[in-house]
């Protein structure tokens, strides 16, 4: 097998506190090939951006205690000193965030921003990245980027300001590019737009892209491989097509049946997860989730470990129930949230 | 940029009038307050009264007297002191001007320097001893008396330890910046740290809570996304927001140094400035001087203002358009 | 909580001024005693010998004795105990701060409350007035008060101000200071007032007065809580400022500005005259910073003074 473009290996992330050690990430595993799309989903504070984050040393607190391994192209980004890493990010590695509103200096232009990205790992003229940040900007789709590259952030609309961020980060043509809820502060047309650009761009640039997100529906536009976390562990992962046709984890089905459809029968109330996301220093022991399962029983007790069904060796999950019928209790327990949410509805099944 | 210029200029001339307006109700609208008995002075004889209501049209009504008050202010320029017969206000104060600026500015810079330099290093330093001794040295600095500080350091400097330590520290006083630099300097070194050691704590620990919160601000966390170096990060991105709030007090204690901390600094050392002329002109009540200098001092103030307005808006380009 | 302490400490001792001077000192620290003698190392020994340095003018009086019934602080250049003035003028500088402080957080919460309420012409009017005052140097502004009011003193209706009366710093302090407290309070309201809970209010017809009461106040209280120290401990050095300037508190009554006036002609033989008081007025005040500051990280993390962090 070749080399994958990045590999992690049993990732943890702990927060020391007063009161004892907080796992914010609890032995994470992926491998991502080059020109592939990861999704992760989960709730808010399931750990997928602190797993990222952590990963390229953005998070400054000096209690926060990195472990295990994150082999990009071979080289460990954990072990490596702050001053190495500086020279893979924003050159190998891109990370975009969540608000764009907040994420640009509100006292340079656009165009600073871009050339500011360029010139820390070129030694180009100012003119020269001027330039090319008008082209960048031409790129994702800014109307008349000669005139705006001199504009600052306030100037922006949200989605351009997004789109900006994006060709800032695409500056250095990175061979990967992780997303942290791109999307989720913009309205729905914008965020159709800009994931579009997300995925023209990873065509044209052959960057791989890891898209961290609570919106199971847009993983399912751009992912190829989806990896689905809770309280900071893999609870399932595998291809996109086998995630979304055949869930398997309790707390996926959770998520797909928490995405309005249309087109299908509307259900009166949309089936919600019951109880609250765990919060890190209060993980359960045994199976994370089983407090909020509807179908836990005595083996959730204990931890169950990410692992493949034997006829789909590509598709783990970290659950206890039975490989061959989790499609019929899938059923089942969106019978029961339906049912619970409000009486005497009907529902029919639903597939992909 | 340019209408902002205007509109500010505008607001500062506005300011100053509503200023020059409040200053006159006080001296002459007050009620139970005879301006004709203030301004000539305790014990006046009947003869002075009288001059002094024709001198400043006593007997006219408010508006026309509050436009003859400024004609002598501004335009004639002939206010005329009634302590010391015959002295001209206007010259008086003209001539002390320079000697105000040299204090205030010099401490000024001196100030923003260290203040700065202070609270970048205590910000970057963060949970390290640097912090919490900047943290004292703000509320030190919000909490002396900037006159005792400089009698304390007068204490020190002119008399206990002037044989020893500071015997190169000349006497009270002031030598022009034309006249001799090297001693214009020499005279105002302690007068200045003395200004500038309160107001440089005082800044540091604006700055150092200013860049903290800038260090946790999204735009940090993509300047590191960027490959940017520390240093950079520090002083490009953090340093650079952090600077707008800094400007924006520095306005308004640049102006009230000027009428006020100045005033105290400059009768403790004893330079012949426009505080000193106030603080002298009070002692005896000498209320034309008084006015006059309230109102330089406060035009002043307005102009610095003005100017850190601007500066102001060249730093924020979020504020030029609104 | 050790800034508590030490001003309860401090104030305890003020308040005890009068048993000090009459139990403890058997001085009038208000009546100049230029013959007066003491007794020390058995002799008795005049208060004030005339000065052997320079023209020979000046007096110089005896230094402390750190002996708290024979002037524990030595004498001033009328032959009064220090040590009892300071308490004395410790009573006038926390009573003018603290009175100051709370006559100007009333007004200023009004103002702010009607500004930011009621908004438009209201809101346009005081604006105006509070940005010109803001722009005029506090100091400046409570020179020209106190120049105009201190020889007639001020009659407002019923209530009348006498001219050397401690009362008329208290005023001339609380009245400058308002636009510093009223400008954020005014913000404050002004947010508070696109708020849905208040909006619903209106909207369900109650009465202004009742909102304002029932609504507005209690979300500004906390703002308004966390500026009484640091306003104290500015109107602290303001007070001293002006009694410095001989334009405050009025003899025969002492402040520690005053006191630190009278020490200037001392400063270099007997320096503790000027001394004590300064370090008086930076305990208190350094006391008081750090309690507001605390009390400001409990209540109101973003509650913030002109000039103070």
């Amino acid at each position: 097998m070749p080399e994958p473009l990045l590999e992690v290996r049993d990732l943890r992330v702990t927060f020391r506190s007063r009161r004892g050690d907080v796992p914010a990430v609890d032995g994470l595993n992926f491998r991502l090939e080059a020109g592939e799309v990861l999704g992760i989903v989960g709730e808010s504070g399931s750990g997928k951006s602190v797993s990222m984050m952590s990963m390229l040393k953005l998070i400054r607190n000096p209690n926060c205690v990195v472990q295990g391994e994150a082999r990009f192209l071979g080289r460990d980004l954990v072990a490596m000193k702050d001053k190495e890493l500086r020279s893979l990010r924003g050159k190998e590695i891109a990370m975009i965030f969540q608000d764009p509103m907040t994420s640009l200096t509100p006292v340079y232009t656009v165009g600073w921003h871009i050339a500011e990205q360029i010139r820390a790992h070129e030694s180009i003229s100012a003119r020269a990245a001027r330039a090319r940040a008008v082209q960048l900007l031409d790129e994702v789709g800014i109307p008349d980027p000669d005139r705006r590259v001199e504009d600052y952030p306030h100037q922006f609309s949200g989605g351009m300001r997004q789109r900006a961020v994006i060709a800032m980060a695409l500056a250095n043509n990175p061979k990967l590019l992780i997303a942290d809820e791109p999307t989720t502060a913009l309205d729905v047309t914008t965020q159709a737009q800009i994931l579009d650009l997300l995925e023209r761009l990873r065509r044209e640039h052959g960057s791989s892209i890891i898209m961290i997100t609570h919106d199971m529906g847009v993983v399912s536009q751009i992912a190829n491989r989806v990896l689905v976390m809770y309280a900071g562990r893999a609870v399932e992962q595998g291809t996109r097509t086998e995630v979304f046709r055949r869930p398997s984890h309790p707390y996926t089905w959770g998520l797909l049946g928490s995405v309005p459809r249309v087109g299908k029968t509307r259900l009166r109330r949309l089936p919600t997860i019951p109880g609250h996301p765990v919060s890190a220093d209060a993980v359960p022991a045994g199976c994370p989730f089983h407090p909020r399962c509807r179908l836990r029983h005595d083996q959730c007790d204990v931890r169950p470990e990410l692992a493949a069904a034997p006829t789909a060796p590509d598709h783990l999950d970290a659950c206890w129930l039975p490989r061959d019928d989790r499609q019929a209790l899938r059923l089942s327990t969106v019978r029961a949230a339906v049912a619970e949410g409000d009486p005497g509805d009907t529902i029919e099944a639903e597939g992909p | 940029m340019l209408a902002f210029i205007v509109r500010r200029f505008a607001a500062a001339a506005f300011v100053l009038f509503a200023i020059s307006v409040l200053v006159f109700l006080i001296f002459f609208a007050t009620p139970g307050v005879d301006p004709a008995a203030r301004i000539a002075g305790r014990n006046a004889d009947p003869a002075t009264l009288a001059q002094v209501k024709h001198e400043f049209g006593l007997d006219r009504p408010l508006p026309i007297r509050y436009l003859l008050m400024m004609r002598h202010l501004f335009i004639s320029r002939d206010l005329t002191s009634y302590v010391n017969r015959g002295t001209k206000v206007i010259p008086q104060i003209l001539q002390a001007v320079p000697i105000t600026l040299s204090l205030v500015i010099g401490a000024a810079v001196l100030w923003m320097v260290f203040g700065v330099a202070m609270g970048v290093a205590a910000a970057a330093r963060q949970g390290t001893a640097v912090d919490p001794i900047m943290v004292l040295l703000g509320v030190v600095g919000v909490s002396m008396p900037v006159y005792w500080l400089g009698e304390v350091v007068n204490l020190l400097t002119q008399s206990r330890l002037h044989s020893t330590v500071f015997h190169w520290v000349p006497p009270l006083g002031y030598v022009g910046l034309t006249q001799n630099p090297w001693q214009w300097a020499l005279h105002l070194l302690f007068p200045w740290l003395t200004l500038a050691a309160l107001y440089a704590g005082i800044y540091a620990r604006v700055l150092r809570s200013e860049m903290i919160g800038a260090l946790n601000e999204d735009y940090v966390r993509t300047a590191r996304a960027k490959g940017v170096s520390e240093r950079r990060i520090l002083l490009k991105h953090a340093l650079r927001c952090s600077l707008i709030p800094i400007v924006s007090l520095f306005g308004l204690d640049f102006g009230a140094l000027v009428g006020g901390s100045a005033l105290l600094t400059e009768v403790v050392f004893g330079l012949p400035g426009v505080g000193k002329l106030t603080f002298d002109a009070l002692q005896n009540v000498d209320l034309p001087v008084i006015m006059g200098c309230v109102l330089y001092a406060a035009f002043f103030v307005v102009l610095a203002n003005a100017v850190v307005d601007l500066l102001y808006a060249g730093l924020d380009p979020r504020v030029r358009r609104a | 909580m050790a800034a508590l302490v030490l001003l309860i400490l401090i104030t305890a001792a003020c308040l005890a001024a009068p048993l000090y001077a009459h139990s403890i000192a058997h001085t009038d620290p208000f009546t100049s005693n230029i013959s007066g003698t003491t007794v020390a190392n058995g002799k008795s020994e005049p208060l004030l010998v005339p000065s052997s340095t320079g023209l020979g003018l000046g007096v110089t009086p005896i230094g402390p004795t750190w002996d708290p019934s024979r002037y524990f602080l030595g004498v001033d250049n009328q032959g009064r105990d220090v040590m009892s003035r300071l308490l004395y003028g410790g009573r006038s500088s926390l009573l003018i701060s603290v009175s100051a402080a709370l006559i100007c957080c009333f007004f200023a919460t009004l103002l702010g409350m009607i500004a930011g309420y009621f908004g438009g012409f209201v809101d346009a009017v005081l604006g105006r007035v509070f940005d010109v005052v803001w722009a005029f140097p506090v100091y400046l502004l409570a020179i020209c008060l106190s120049v105009v009011l201190l020889t007639s003193g001020l009659v407002i209706g019923p209530i009348h101000i006498g001219a050397g009366s401690i009362w008329l710093p208290v005023l001339i302090i609380s009245v400058i200071y308002v636009p510093y407290v009223a400008r954020p309070l005014r913000g404050q309201v002004l947010a508070l007032r696109e708020k849905e809970f208040l909006q619903a209010s209106i909207g369900i017809g109650t009465s202004d007065l009742r909102i304002m009461r029932r609504e507005v106040l209690p979300n500004i209280a906390p703002t308004v809580i966390v500026f009484l120290p640091l306003m104290t401990a500015l109107n602290m050095l303001t007070e001293s400022a002006l009694s410095f300037l001989s334009i405050g508190v009025q003899p025969p009554n002492a402040s520690w500005g005053t006191i630190i006036n009278d020490g200037l002609g001392l400063l270099y033989t007997r320096p503790v005259v000027t001394l004590a008081p300064g370090v008086a007025i930076v305990l208190t005040a350094v006391a008081l910073n750090v309690l507001g500051d605390g009390v400001r990280d409990a209540l109101d993390p973003k509650a913030k003074l002109r000039g103070a962090a």
